[in-house]
């Protein structure tokens, strides 16, 4: 049986207390064991990078002589890049994470801690937001080698990158406020079914001056349609802020609704315990 | 509800570092907690003892601020569960029935996260790793990942994350349920260690009976969400009587087990009799001068398969209290 003396002071001699962390501390925390918990949920991420890659090549492949045949300098890689690039990254989320927490009891070991309870979403968030950005580098990287210009420069690039993250983080607020809500992972999992509607009832192939019908009445409520056209501009035409206002102000909507959502499910959470 | 006086304490005893008053928990309209009053003085080991749903784990769930009270109120290291529960997570630690942890983190990740989490400094963390290293004796495990842990590993991980940041109160919920009987004794030791070496105040629910009597200072008994009863474990003990004669009749007849019990009753030194199937548990004063005449009036009634003499334990408590003894076949499970 092992023996054992536990102090109950640290070198100085003043006894070790615990604190409140301030909230950046406990963002960073819990966003540095999401983030470090990530090469080991690499199945996660893996499939979202071959779809988008795959989804872009083959579309260009497909769609590239009939686009650029009847519709005058239209370029079909540049038009792809913002699909591809949403493709990507909407589905990024640690919700799945989250509700393993749930399961394990990880989520009560956290939540008996000082930890700010928003801090415990917000940091699963912000590492979402670093791995939707990383999962944009291999399609730029595609996009560049194959031809494609960004318009709006190096910095419009950022921006692109930016408003791309923006949207991956404003789509998983559905994912959390399925997992709080739940805890069930068939339910997080079921939340991809939202992506459809998202990205495919929407001007992803054709231009939304293309598109006809019911299909063009949809997308023209579709928030993911001014999304992309306002990534679509950065590539093909530079800035421009009336196409760049309307895609953050169709992130905002999506992202207060989501967030909306999740915080009313992390609350009930904590509430119900 | 039997409430024992404890008798004169020292004055650091006298802080109240856990109290509840008319505590009330409920789901759904089903009262898991019902009007529970507690007070538990700093540097006690508490003892919460109660069968599988009798509320100890909801009462702890909420004494740590896991779940708000549906009513009442309760105070822990001096701050309001619901309104400033901040400030008691800063002052607690918690290892919870179930082990909580992240199969998918090494160990000693782990516990750093959990330091961070309680705004303790690198050299800090570092010092009590160094610390908890040494009292949960995991060694190079503590690199693995938590997933390739024996629940023994497991247990006392979740214990050592409980106490990175040396809280001043402890809640262990059933800290041994599913331990050997090696493990088990190892972790009473290192609960008495915390309370005598840090006088931390501990609060211990459990369903062992042995255990509450081996560790605790004081006992709760907790019954369909009700404490029926409070006090040392030999007080509580004592309150059943100096001994205890246990008969069996070779009869579960009701008519002649209540004709045996009415009987017994009337004997002088009896203090009372409780009955279950065809068992009579007897209470008195002095065992050794009663049980002869015990053994004459039954045998008036009933043929008696066994007659046992012996001081009363925890369980002829709860039996006395409840009508009920603590399900072992339930615990053990």
């Amino acid at each position: 049986m092992t023996t054992l003396t536990i102090t109950t002071t640290d070198v100085d001699g003043a006894r070790i207390e615990a604190r409140q962390p301030s909230v950046v501390r406990d963002v960073v925390a819990i966003a540095g064991r999401a983030l470090r918990a990530l090469p080991q949920e690499m199945e996660t991420v893996i499939p979202l990078i071959f779809i988008a890659l795959f989804f872009f090549i083959v579309n260009i492949g497909t769609l590239q002589h009939l686009t650029q045949s009847h519709i005058r300098g239209f370029d079909i890689k540049a038009f792809m890049l913002p699909t591809a690039i949403l493709i990507g990254v909407t589905g990024v989320s640690r919700a799945g994470s989250l509700v393993l927490d749930i399961q394990d009891g990880y989520l009560d070991r956290l939540l008996l801690t000082p930890v700010r309870r928003l801090a415990i979403l917000v940091g699963h968030m912000v590492a979402d937001v670093a791995i939707a950005a990383l999962l944009t580098v291999p399609i730029l990287v595609l996009a560049f080698a194959i031809g494609v210009h960004i318009q709006a420069g190096l910095l419009g690039a950022v921006a692109f990158v930016v408003m791309a993250c923006l949207w991956s983080l404003a789509f998983a607020g559905f994912g959390y406020a399925i997992a709080l809500k739940t805890g069930n992972p068939a339910a997080v999992n079921s939340s991809f079914l939202l992506f459809f509607p998202f990205l495919f009832m929407t001007s992803s192939y054709v231009p939304r001056n293309q598109l006809t019908g019911w299909l063009s009445t949809i997308a023209g409520w579709n928030p993911v349609t001014y999304i992309l056209e306002g990534l679509r501009s950065l590539v093909t035409q530079g800035w421009r802020w009336e196409s760049l206002g309307k895609a953050l102000l169709a992130i905002g909507i999506v992202g207060v609704l989501s967030m909306s959502l999740s915080l009313a499910a992390l609350r009930g959470r904590t509430r119900r315990g | 509800m039997i409430r024992i006086p404890t008798g004169a304490r020292s004055a650091e005893r006298d802080q109240t570092a856990i109290s509840a008053q008319g505590l009330v928990r409920s789901f759904d309209g089903s009262v898991a907690v019902d009007q529970l009053d507690l007070e538990i003085h700093r540097g006690e080991i508490y003892g919460f003892l109660g069968p599988n749903g009798a509320g100890k784990s909801t009462t702890v769930r909420v004494l740590c601020t896991l779940l708000s009270p549906s009513g009442g109120r309760a105070v822990v290291a001096g701050y309001d569960v619901a309104t400033h529960p901040e400030q008691v997570r800063l002052r607690i630690g918690v290892a919870l029935q179930d082990v909580a942890l992240d199969p998918k983190q090494t160990g000693m990740d782990l516990l750093r996260l959990q330091g961070r989490l309680y705004g303790l400094s690198r050299r800090e963390i570092a010092e009590r790793l160094g610390e908890l290293g040494r009292l949960i004796d995991l060694g190079d495990a503590l690199e693995r990942p938590i997933r390739t842990y024996s629940g023994g590993m497991k247990r006392r991980l979740d214990l050592a994350t409980a106490l990175v940041h040396q809280p001043e109160i402890l809640f262990l919920d059933e800290p041994t349920t599913g331990l050997d009987p090696v493990s088990r004794a190892r972790m009473w030791e290192e609960v008495n260690r915390l309370n005598q070496e840090l006088h931390m105040t501990i609060f211990l629910t459990t369903q062992y009976l042995e255990e509450a009597d081996e560790l605790a200072h004081r006992i709760g008994i907790i019954n369909d969400g009700r404490l029926v009863a409070e006090g040392t474990p030999d007080e509580l003990k004592h309150a059943v009587g100096n001994d205890l004669i246990v008969a069996r009749l070779a009869t579960t007849g009701e008519t002649a087990v209540e004709a045996a019990r009415l009987r017994v009753e009337a004997i002088p030194g009896v203090h009372g009799v409780t009955a279950r199937d065809e068992e009579l548990v007897i209470t008195t004063e002095d065992g050794a001068s009663t049980i002869g005449a015990v053994a004459v009036a039954l045998d008036k009634i009933a043929p008696v398969r066994s007659l046992t003499l012996r001081t009363p334990t925890l369980d002829d408590v709860f039996l006395q209290l409840t009508g009920n003894h603590i399900d072992l076949e339930e615990v053990a499970s």
